[in-house]
Parts: structure tokens; sequence; C-alpha cells
């Protein structure tokens, strides 16, 4: 046999799939199976999740060591696709042809939910899948005395059955096992194969009436499982209409402070390394443009992203653990109402909350909402919420506008309108997503019909296999994208057409005085092509009442907005960019022809609502396109908000003016 | 005897028995979760917002907008 060595190598590969509802604990099995052997991607075309890992098992029989690819599949409730993650599982379970399809599709059960899983088992045993059974959380049910008979179980669907709990790592060697072995197709249906249904309610109610009568057989008598009394008790608390909302608060101000507070240490300490080797390179780089580009393009791009890891870090900490012990669920259940009026849904919550401490790890959270139109609306409209990065461009503005001293019945004016900016952020979020609801329309009916699992420790391995998994995905992913652009930005601010730079350098050559440098770099930025785009789209940005320097640091805040105040630092040639002091001096000295002051209120407030609504944020665009695959959205989140911060600073300044 | 209701019109720890689900495109999807003609719910709790509600139903518990539950008919006896 000509074929025989090839297939020899095929068996030493088993690809394998798991299966099972939501809440089921496959994550808990794969990543058992595969540690952090893992990688996600996304499967082609649609924006879920792709978990692939691999796993080694030892097959006695032949004394092979088999390589298995595992895939995680989204987690579905039956094989009749409604959401873009269960037509994923339905594509990989039931056609051949696809190069995901496995040798062996492991059914993941919650043993204590026997019943609802069933009816997925049944439906993928009728398609003749080779397939076996894992029932996990076994220990839920030995917590109640409860018991199930494995072997009648197999017998009645023809295929193995085997009891694990993930959890704990029960039952792992006899499911390595089962993998290892050739696992053969169903042998028979389960439904009788010569009734025909003449509808789907038909098939569904013939397939319970069954399923009831093998569980009635196979498992002994329901009782309450400790785990599900203690939900019930803590639900009093968390769903009911004042401690749960207490509750709820509590539970957000901790996000906030943390994600806000103690990310700024790990941040600050990022920031300093990325400082520290940007003067090291300056120092001992050779003086030239490769050097440049590297210390100002390159490294400054870099360290946009790196610094907000830690933020990221933190936040799907947190919502790790809000998922995992199924707290999230009650969080959607108590706040669905209120979201639901502005097109949104309970678990958009969160996502608009992280939106005030950054963007990008807010729209990577909205994937745990499954509505494809409420999660669209709420990745569109996050944005508006003042991020970190707004924050010191509005302390400057603000200490412009008005003077520290000054109080509005009793309180600080200054801190007063800084809350006002993060209201009407909030506000616009919300108005914006009101709008939205009638101009999206999607295909998918927006329904929340949604289980409300038991609550359950969170399993720190799993938590933390997320977070090093999403903090990768940023890495990679957004950074592509945003190291590109730092790099234009960077060749737009330090490079003039024609001889402008020399002969700049020229006029200064003579000059001997310690503000020398900053001058040159000062002229430097007029004179380059950022400098000429500032001074090109002055009569637009005119009504507003941004002169061309204003213009300069509207392009290059594209990077990140915190960039304003370094370019307001290096336009008005103040060395040290942290010294906030000198340049709101110089900023509030700054006068034009008429003898006017350039930065009036009417212009400083116009600019902090240019800041509050404009999209000018590089790392955000790239997250929404890799979270909704359609540059579409991109432009359509880029063109609404800017044109909000249009109209809306035109409209501020028209009025203060 | 019995009384016919919708779903959403059930009083909170009502228990109530499934009689049919109109057609709609979530109805398949109630249905693969365990909300089957003939079966027993009970109605657990109410949003305090009033909505949505959750039952259990098939032995764990299910939410669901007003919206989807008005689509559910059930009987219950008093």
């Amino acid at each position: 046999m000509a074929s025989s060595p090839d297939l020899k190598k095929q068996k030493s590969f088993l690809r394998i799939a798991l299966v099972g509802n939501p809440n089921s604990g496959k994550s808990t099995l794969f990543n058992a199976l595969t540690g952090l052997n893992q990688n996600t991607g996304n499967f082609p075309g649609v924006t879920v999740d792709k978990k692939t890992g691999i796993c080694n098992i030892y097959h006695p029989p032949s004394g092979k060591i088999i390589r298995t690819e595992i895939i995680d599949l989204p987690g579905t409730y039956s094989l009749n696709p409604k959401s873009a993650d269960e037509q994923v599982a339905y594509d990989v379970l039931c056609k051949k042809d696809n190069p995901d399809y496995p040798d062996t599709t492991v059914i993941v059960a919650d043993s204590s939910n026997l019943k609802r899983t069933l009816f997925l088992v049944s439906q993928i045993i009728d398609l003749k899948i080779p397939c076996l059974l894992a029932l996990n959380m076994i220990d839920l049910l030995e917590d109640a005395g409860m018991e199930v008979d494995t072997e009648k179980l197999s017998l009645h669907l023809g295929i193995p059955v085997v009891s694990i709990s993930a959890r704990e790592k029960r039952g792992m060697e006899k499911i390595r096992q089962l993998i290892s072995e050739k696992v053969f197709p169903p042998i028979k249906k389960f439904l009788e194969t010569d009734i025909s249904f003449t509808d789907q309610t038909q098939e569904n109610i013939e397939r319970y009436r069954k399923i009831t009568a093998v569980l009635a057989e196979c498992v002994s008598e329901k009782k309450e499982i400790p785990a599900e009394i203690f939900t019930k008790k803590l639900d009093r608390f968390l769903t009911h209409k004042f401690w749960g909302y207490t509750i709820f608060l509590v539970v957000l101000f901790v996000i906030f402070q943390s994600i806000f507070f103690l990310a700024a240490f790990p941040m600050d300490w990022i920031e300093t390394l990325f400082i520290k080797v940007s003067l090291w390179g300056a120092e001992n780089l050779p003086k030239g443009e490769l050097s440049d580009l590297f210390i100002n393009g390159i490294l400054a791009g870099l360290s946009g992203i790196v610094v907000f890891v830690p933020q990221i870090a933190f936040l799907f900490l947190f919502i790790a653990i809000l998922e995992d012990t199924g707290y999230m669920a009650r969080v959607s259940f108590i706040m669905d109402r209120l979201m639901h009026k502005f097109g949104l849904n309970g678990k958009s919550v969160i996502p608009l909350i992280s939106g005030v401490a950054c963007a990008v790890p807010a729209i990577m959270s909205t994937r745990t909402i499954s509505n494809l139109k409420e999660r669209l609306i709420t990745i569109l409209i996050t944005p508006l919420m003042s991020c970190s990065a707004r924050l010191p461009v509005y302390t400057l503005l603000i200490s412009l506008a008005v003077p520290a001293a000054k109080t509005f019945a009793f309180f600080n004016l200054q801190g007063l309108i800084l809350m006002s900016l993060y209201l009407i952020g909030f506000l616009a979020a919300l108005a914006a997503a009101f709008v939205m609801k009638f101009l999206l329309h999607t295909k998918e009916i927006s329904y929340f019909i949604m289980e409300l699992p038991i609550y359950r420790s969170p399993r720190w391995s799993s938590i933390g296999i997320t977070i090093i998994d999403k903090v990768k995905v940023f890495l990679w992913d957004a950074g592509k994208v945003i190291v590109a652009v730092s790099i234009i930005l960077w060749f737009l601010s330090s490079h003039a057409p024609g001889d402008r730079f020399e002969k700049i350098e020229k006029k200064y050559s003579s000059e001997i005085s310690e503000e020398k440098e900053n001058k040159i770099a000062s002229e430097k930025l007029e004179a380059s092509y950022a400098g000429i785009l500032g001074k090109s789209i002055e009569p637009a940005i005119a009504p507003l009442g941004f002169d061309w320097k204003i213009g300069i640091s509207l392009i290059t805040s594209f990077a990140a907005r915190e960039v304003f105040v370094g370019t307001m630092a290096t336009i008005y040639s103040v060395g040290n960019a942290d010294n906030t002091q000198s340049i709101r001096q110089k900023m509030s000295e700054e006068k034009n022809e008429n003898g006017e002051k350039i930065y009036s209120a009417a212009t400083c407030f116009s600019l902090m609502i240019f800041y509050a609504f404009a999209m000018q944020c590089m790392s955000t665009l790239a997250v929404v396109y890799r979270e909704t695959k359609k540059w579409k959205w991109v432009f359509v989140q880029f063109f609404y908000m800017s044109a909000m911060a249009y109209v809306g600073s035109f409209v501020v300044y028209q009025l203060f003016k | 005897m019995g009384i016919h209701k919708t779903l959403a019109e059930l009083k909170k720890g009502q228990i109530a028995v499934i009689e049919s689900l109109s057609k709609s495109e979530f109805s398949m999807k109630l249905m693969e979760m365990g909300c089957i003609p003939g079966e027993t719910i009970c109605l657990e709790k109410i949003a305090p917002l009033g909505d949505p509600i959750a039952i259990s139903v098939s032995g764990y518990m299910l939410s669901l907008r007003k919206a989807e539950a008005s689509t559910v008919k059930v009987t219950f006896t008093i």
C-alpha cells in the first residue's frame, strides 16, 4: 500500500472541537487540556474569537504521542444558527470541506443542566458527527447527592460518555484516552428516522420528550443543588431594587479606581522607561534621519501603545471576574431596561464606564454583548466618554479660561467645568445611541434571552490566560496601525518642502542664547508639512475660534489627544513640556493682529467641546476596525464624531464670542 | 380551573405550564433553551425597573424581556 506512510503521518495528528452551551465550563476544559499552548485569532470574515490550542496526548497501544489541535468553539444552545457565534459552531461541525472540520467533537455539558445540553447533543448525534459527551461539573451534582449512570446514558445515546470536573481536574486522563482512540460516528439516530415532522416546533417537542424519558432512567431524582440555593440567596441582594444598584455602584467604583489610579503607577514606570530609552538614543545613536525616525517616530508610537497595557490588564481582570462568577448576567438583568431605551444592552454599562479610562479596552470588552446592533452602537458611542487622554488637555484649557480662585455657588469653578465636560460626554453618548437606534438596521432581531448562571468562584488560572490573551491581541492588532500612523505623523512634522529647514538653521547660526534650540524647533514645526497642513485648514477652523497653531495641534493629536499639550509646548518654544505653568503663560499672552487675546474664554470653551466630541484617536479607530471588521463603521464613527465636534464648537464659540 | 395568560402577565412566584409559543424568530431560541409546550415554569424574579423578568425552566434560570415573554401563552391553576 503506497499510501500507508501518509496515513501514519496523518494518524499522529488529531483535530478536536469542543462544543457546548455557554457557561458549561467548556473554556475551563480547554485551558486544562492546552494550558498556555493556545492562540486566539478570528474565524474568517467574522469577529468571533477562534481559540485553538495544542495538546500532546500519549497513546499507549501505539506508544506514540499524538499532537492534537483543539478548537474551542463559541458556546451554542443548538445547531440552528441564529447569531454569528452559532453560525461558526455550525459551519465547523457540519461542513466537511471546512478546514477546521474535526476528527472528533467533544460535547461539554453542565451536569446540573443536562436536559438543555442533551438538546444540542441529540442534534449532533442526528447529524452523525463522531462525538463524545463530557459531563462537566459533576462535583456540583455530587454535592447534592445526585448520580448519573454514565454507562446507561452512553447506551441510550450511542456515544461514549465520561463524567469530569475540569475545575478540579478530575477525569482528565479518561478524556485524553477517549480523544486518542478513534471515535466512531454515533451508532444510531436519537430521533426515530421514520417520523417526519411538519415543522420545527413538533421536532423540538419530540426531542425534549425523548430527552426527559432518557434522563428519568439515567439520573437520580432531582434535588436542589447547594450552589443553586446559595445563588437564590445571593440574588435577593444582587438584584434587589435598592441593594442591587448600590452594590453595582460600589463594584463600578472599585473598577474605576483601579483602572484610573492603580494603573497609573505601572503607566508611569512605562513612560519613564521610554523617556530613558529615547534620551539614551538621542545621546548615543549617530545623529541622522534613521535615529530620528527611531526615537521620534517608532519609539514615540510604541510608548503610546505600551502605556495602555496596565489599564487593559486591570480592566480585563475585572471583566473576567464579573463574567466568571456570573455577576455580569445580573448586571445586565438590572440595567437592561434603562439601556434598552437608548438602543443599548444591559451589558453596555461596563464598556461605557471603562471608556472613561480608555476607549480601546472598553471597545474590546463589547464582545460580551451578543446582539450585533446593540454591540455596534456601544462601539460607536463609547469614545464620546471622556477618556484619560483628554484630561491633560481639559486641565490646560480650563486653567486658561477661568482663574483658579473663581467660585460658583461655593464650588470651585474649574472643578465644576471639568465635571460638566465628563457629563456632556456621557449625555452626548446617550443621545448618539438614541439616534443610531433608529438609523441602524441589522437583520438580527433584538432580543434578550439569557441564562442567569449559578454563582461560582472565579478560576484564577483562566482569568490569567484571558488577560495575557487580550494584551497580546491589543499589542499586535492595534499596535501595527498605531506605529504606522506615528511614523506618518513624525514625517509630517519633521520634514519640510525645499530648503526651509536649512534657512531656519542658517538664521539662528550666529545667535547664541538659551532659547535658541526651542526657537528653532518652533520655527521648524511651522515650516514643516504639518505646519503647512495646519495653515491650510485655518479657514475651515476659524469660525470655531481656532488659528493655524491650534490647527497643527489638532493634526498631531491624531496620534493621541494628550499630544496637544506637547505640540503647544513646541509651538510656543517651551523646552520642557511638563512645565504646564510656562505653557499656560505663553498661551495666555498670545495676541492676534488686533491685539485681542487668542485664547479667550470663547476659544478655550470651543476647544474643550471639540476635544470632548472629536474622534482624534488612531488607537480607537484601529480597534474599531478590528472589532467590526468593516471600514464602514470606522468612517461612520470618525465622521459623526467630527461633525458633532465641529457643530458643537461652532455653537459654543459663537455664543461666547 | 386553568387560566390562560401570557408569560409576561404572570406575577412573581406564580407557577404555570407553557401552552404555546407564537411564531417568531426568538420562539425557536426559547424552545432550544427549554421553553417547550407542556413544560412547567415559575416566574422567579422581575428586574427592579419592571423589565426583564427571570423564570425557572428545565432546572435553571432564564431571563427574557417582557416583549419576548408576551409571545408565550401559559396556563396556570389557582
